[in-house]
């Protein structure tokens, strides 16, 4: 069905979208006026019509859109309020953080059970079960199918960017070399952020996530290489980073800074901005970086961001000063391997060899995830 | 919809009550009679419950009762109260947990419904 409205529309993305609008208004109408004879083409017609409507309410605005992408439409229609109220409730805060990514897969992105048990991989029970529960505490506890007062919404917001980032990660971070079998719930996620951004377009945090997401995905194809192995960003050919995307990713944040809202999301988005700007990586304004993490840590001050402001430190005031903060760190995040492969990279830039070759070990014992292996293997002496 | 909102302190928050200079804990008990205040339309009962060291508990040994001395469960927290409310939905339940004057966690837990006729 979205195959035969790509062909009418020339539109991947927007034929999805229909399609999911139009499966939400199934979703409302059917109930009640009950299943159509013919379920499918109900389906179909009901989203060439919103894809007609879409086409014709979309024609002015055309040239704006193009400079845009689209992300600051805001979508202040009936099937939109009716989006937000199903995200807000898959993201309720009374909902386990599994579960919660689980629901809105299956209910906003429409991903089936076993699309999202294969992107986590895990079984399609334990998803099914995941749902499950979360739909019977929706019941049981009666948690609300609405949007939030304006009391609690800051809040709410958090805790949906909160899924979606995390979902983001696990896209993104989670790489095998068997990449292909994967879905790409980073392809998901950042969908999902976009969809956010077009309902609640006032939201800045929204649109830095959206912006720190699509800066990311820019990168995605130069950080592996032909065999699969893990490209560190240092080593990445540039020319490869998706231009489109990281342009787009840049109005977004200029967009999300003029509305004076602060906010981590912003604050990583400028991060990666600085990087995905730079010609080089000799040529990265280490400054700026340091002067972001700066203001990051001062929002939340959580150990991996400051191990994060390390690493940049490194470049602007030297391995010393760096690994002094790294140490720091140690109470918080001695099971973490990052925090000892990046004490290998300063211990090694001092000359400790040996002492760099311990913390690598200790951070191979920390990691299953191979592509990282690899990499670290790779810097035993 | 009812709900119950379980009250709970720690040991040492259950001290520190103990041992508080009075004026202290009259000034908590004025923040803890605000909130009923605050909540009285959707406040259908509750009661602030003696310290831990009051409880007893009845055990079913093979279905053979067996009374100890203790709560039924130890544990950093005990309940120390509890709330029962009647709101919309969980949100405006949790909305007035959140405004529980005192640290300890409260568990917000939905009663079963078995209509009004068998109470």
């Amino acid at each position: 069905m979205t195959a035969a409205l790509v062909r009418t529309l020339g539109d991947f993305d927007l034929a999805e979208e229909l399609v999911q609008e139009s499966l939400l208004e199934a979703l409302e109408h059917w109930p009640k006026d009950g299943i159509p004879q013919r379920p499918g083409a109900w389906l179909l017609i009901t989203a060439r019509r919103k894809g007609l409507d879409r086409l014709r309410r979309e024609a002015r605005y055309r040239e704006k859109l193009a400079l845009l992408e689209g992300d600051l439409m805001s979508d202040d229609t009936a099937e939109g309020d009716d989006r937000l109220r199903l995200i807000f409730t898959c993201c309720h805060p009374a909902l386990p953080r599994d579960a919660q990514v689980a629901l809105t897969l299956r209910a906003v992105a429409g991903l089936t059970t076993t699309e999202i048990a294969r992107a986590f991989i895990t079984n399609e029970a334990t998803i099914a079960q995941r749902i499950v529960r979360a739909k019977r505490k929706i019941v049981e506890a009666n948690i609300p199918y609405r949007v939030p007062n304006e009391s609690e919404m800051a809040d709410r917001v958090g805790e949906v960017l909160s899924v979606l980032y995390l979902m983001f990660n696990e896209g993104y971070l989670a790489t095998t070399g068997a990449r292909a079998s994967r879905r790409d719930l980073a392809e998901d996620a950042a969908w999902l952020a976009g969809l956010m951004v077009r309902l609640m377009p006032k939201e800045a945090e929204a649109i830095g996530l959206l912006a720190l997401m699509r800066l990311h995905l820019a990168r995605s194809d130069a950080r592996f290489d032909a065999a699969g192995n893990l490209v560190l960003l240092q080593e990445q050919d540039r020319r490869r980073w998706d231009q489109e995307r990281i342009s787009s990713a840049l109005a977004l944040l200029r967009r999300a800074g003029e509305l004076r809202q602060p906010g981590p999301y912003q604050l990583q988005a400028a991060i990666a901005a600085c990087h995905a700007e730079s010609p080089s990586w000799e040529g990265t304004d280490w400054q700026q970086i340091v002067a972001l993490y700066d203001a990051l840590v001062d929002l939340t001050p959580s150990p991996v961001i400051r191990l994060n402001r390390a690493i940049a430190r490194r470049y602007l005031n030297g391995p010393a000063i760096a690994l002094e903060e790294v140490n720091d760190l140690e109470w918080a995040l001695d099971n973490y391997y990052l925090f000892h492969a990046t004490r290998a990279e300063l211990l090694r830039d001092l000359g400790r060899t040996a002492e760099a070759d311990l913390a690598v070990r200790r951070a191979l014992r920390l990691t299953t995830n191979p592509a990282e292996q690899a990499l670290l293997r790779k810097r035993l002496s | 919809m009812k709900y119950v909102l379980l009250f709970t302190g720690t040991k040492e928050g259950e001290r520190a009550w103990e041992t508080m200079p009075e004026a202290q804990r009259n000034g908590a008990m004025a923040q803890v009679d605000n909130w009923f205040q605050k909540h009285a339309s959707k406040v259908r009962g509750g009661f602030q419950l003696q310290p831990e060291r009051t409880a007893t508990t009845v055990r079913f040994n093979n279905g053979k009762p067996v009374v100890t001395d203790g709560p039924f469960i130890e544990g950093k927290e005990s309940i120390g109260g509890y709330a029962e409310v009647d709101v919309a939905d969980l949100d405006e339940a949790i909305a007035m947990a959140k405004e529980w004057p005192t640290l300890g966690p409260v568990e917000v837990r939905p009663v079963v419904d078995r209509g009004e006729a068998q109470r």
